[in-house]
């Protein structure tokens, strides 16, 4: 007992940590994951071809194969942790790749369907006086943008300063807690509620079933205001506070600090999130049904009348019926129409990425 | 011109949290006054009251009084934008603009005052100050680029260079030379040597040999026991306090007989 304990720490020099620390382990090919990929599906492929299992079938039979087979085969020659990692690996994978399939289905489809409505007259026509074939929506787009920038414009600058005041104003006290909470609920607001909220509105002032885009963009600020605030503030606090030191500690005032300094520093964040926020409304149907109604032709005047828009288009189109022979093209209408929808939003979400990598502090060497 | 401080019976707190009590010294004018201490005991937040950017942190407070050319800092009526214009400070921590390019950062004082001039004017002012916080050779050709690209060295430098740009009347520096190599850190003694002729300056610094070489004054500050406030032991003209200190614990901590 003692002998051992006396016994210095390394006697034998076989087992001499210090000199024989192997570096190398036995590795799979690079290959492998492909290899153990297509001898997966390979082997879920003959029975699928024998029983004439469908595609899914296939495909969960071989990731089934794939999930067992690659770790085992990693873990027998590359060992334990190598094997774990490589199941980690693969499900990370996967449920990125199931994530991604509704997105890719919808696009497809949407592409699918709606291209062969794209047309020039398709973005240059209204629909005034046209019944089956024919005719575009030209003023369901420019309704669309005129109700959305008009949205933008009343809440990006109300949420960016709201959230100036919670982050560098507010300091937790009990006002900026009462705020956080209230945009908090606001966020939760179902936006057939912000409908409800506009319509209330403006039949206090018009009279009943008040017809007005504005009611609209109103409508689309309740629901875009607490994202821009939400994401405002989560940028604004990222900017670490040694910046702020720094230009007060120069004599400058709070006020330039914080549209000298700390505006600009978080800016690439702002922009992106406020962004976001438009796209995110841009496809609101419900509360522009309720407000903004319906209109077959061109209206230009967002405080007179109603104003077609691509989403209540798109519900228009698709639910209206009618006589048999005019469906067919309704359908592709709405089609077409979400086809146009979705590349605005994406249009937009591209422009976020752009203009917030264009502001983002840059390090440069 | 140069302005002296004095403190008296200052207590500063975070919150509830005495972090420092009872300091009572003076700083002259045109001379160099170092804080030395182990870590943790106050210096950096001593400094800071100084020229009230202690108040920023939210619930920071300060009790007692700081008086700097016979006006009261810590007066309701003293708008602590003008006093940190005269007072000027370098951080532990660098803390370049990111937004900024290098040039942008020296001027930032200017620039983010919208105090208008000429471009000729700016780049003197740039070239100046770059020189003498001894970064000028290293980006003299690469002005138009973020700050954020230079080293830690470097940008502690581009610091110490945007807050002589303003020529505050008072320089508190914390621990300028903490991250430089001996070739700046001399740079820097240098540039404090020479700006000792105009301004009053206070550094705070963990290099004993630095606070011998380089100030007239030295405070001494230490924690009166683990969890007790910060205090300032001793403040003495620095000769004094390197050969004959007047408080054991003070010769214990400069021979380097200490915790
Ligand atoms: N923002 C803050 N909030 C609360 N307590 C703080 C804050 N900053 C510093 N303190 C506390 O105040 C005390 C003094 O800190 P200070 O930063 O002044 O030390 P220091 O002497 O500068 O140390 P170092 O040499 O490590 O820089 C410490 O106990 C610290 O935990
Ligand atoms: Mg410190």
């Amino acid at each position: 007992m003692t002998d051992t304990l006396h016994e210095p720490f390394h006697t034998d020099p076989s087992t001499d940590l210090s000199t024989h620390v192997p570096l190398t382990k036995p590795q799979l090919p690079s290959i492998a994951t492909t290899l153990a990929a297509a001898v997966s599906w390979g082997l879920a492929g003959l029975p699928a071809l024998l029983l004439s299992w469908p595609i899914a079938g296939w495909v969960v039979v071989g990731w089934i194969l794939f999930v067992l087979a690659l770790p085992t085969w990693s873990g027998l020659i590359e060992g334990g942790r190598k094997a774990v990692d490589r199941l980690v690996t693969i499900l990370v994978w996967s449920t990125f790749a199931l994530a991604m399939l509704p997105l890719v289905a919808v696009i497809y489809t949407v592409v699918e369907r709606g291209a062969g409505a794209l047309s020039v007259e398709f973005f240059t026509a209204s629909q005034q006086g046209v019944l089956g074939e024919g005719g575009g929506i030209y003023h369901a787009i420019m309704g669309t943008l005129i109700i959305t920038v008009i949205a933008s414009v009343i809440s990006i600058p109300i949420g960016i300063m709201a959230a100036v005041y919670l982050v560098e104003y507010g300091k937790n006290n009990r006002l900026s807690r009462t705020l956080t909470f209230l945009v908090d609920v606001m966020t939760g607001i179902p936006s057939i509620v912000a409908g409800l909220f506009a319509l209330a509105l403006f039949t206090l002032l018009l009279g009943p079933l008040p017809r007005i885009a504005i009611g609209g963009s109103i409508a689309l600020s309740v629901l875009m205001i607490p994202i821009v605030v939400r994401s405002t503030e989560e940028m604004l606090k990222l900017v670490p506070d040694e910046l702020r030191e720094g230009a007060l500690a120069l004599g400058v005032p709070k006020w330039r600090t914080i549209t000298k300094v700390v505006l600009p520093t978080a800016l690439g964040g702002i922009v992106t999130g406020a962004t976001l926020a438009v796209a995110r409304v841009a496809g609101e149907t419900a509360p522009l049904l309720l407000i903004a109604g319906t209109l077959r032709g061109t209206n230009f005047n967002p405080f007179d009348g109603a104003m077609q828009t691509l989403p209540v288009l798109i519900f228009g189109e698709a639910t209206r019926g009618g006589l048999a022979e005019y469906v067919p093209f309704q359908i592709e209408r709405a089609w077409g129409a979400a086809l146009v929808l979705i590349m605005i939003v994406m249009l937009l979400n591209l422009l976020a990425r752009v203009v917030g990598s264009f502001f983002s502090p840059k390090t440069g060497r | 011109m140069a302005k002296s401080i004095d403190v008296s019976d200052l207590n500063i707190y975070y919150g509830d949290f005495l972090a420092v009590s009872g300091v009572n010294m003076t700083v002259k004018a045109r001379q160099v006054t170092a804080f030395i201490g182990p870590s943790g005991c106050g210096k950096s937040t001593v400094l800071r009251t100084l020229n009230r950017m202690h108040e920023v942190i939210p619930g920071a407070r300060v009790e007692g009084k700081v008086v700097v050319d016979g006006q009261s800092l810590y007066d309701p009526s003293v708008d602590p934008v003008a006093v940190r214009r005269q007072i000027g400070m370098v951080f532990q921590r660098p803390n370049p603009f990111p937004t900024m390019s290098i040039y942008d950062n020296v001027l930032a004082g200017n620039k983010l005052n919208a105090r208008k001039m000429k471009k000729s004017e700016a780049d003197d002012i740039v070239e100046r100050s770059l020189k003498g916080a001894n970064l000028w050779n290293e980006v003299k050709d690469r002005l138009s680029k973020p700050g954020m690209g230079l080293s830690g060295g470097q940008q502690q430098r581009l610091c110490i260079a945007r807050a002589i740009a303003v020529r505050p009347q008072v320089l508190l520096m914390d621990e300028p030379c903490s991250a430089l190599d001996p070739i700046s850190t001399s740079a820097i003694e240098d540039l404090i040597h020479e700006l000792k002729s105009e301004y009053t300056i206070v550094i705070v610094t963990h290099n004993m040999q630095q606070a011998a070489r380089v100030s007239d004054d030295t405070g001494f500050f230490n924690l009166k026991a683990t969890g007790e406030p910060g205090q300032l032991v001793e403040f003495n003209p620095t000769k004094k306090m390197f050969t004959n200190p007047d408080n054991e614990a003070t010769e214990a901590y400069i021979s380097g007989r200490f915790g």
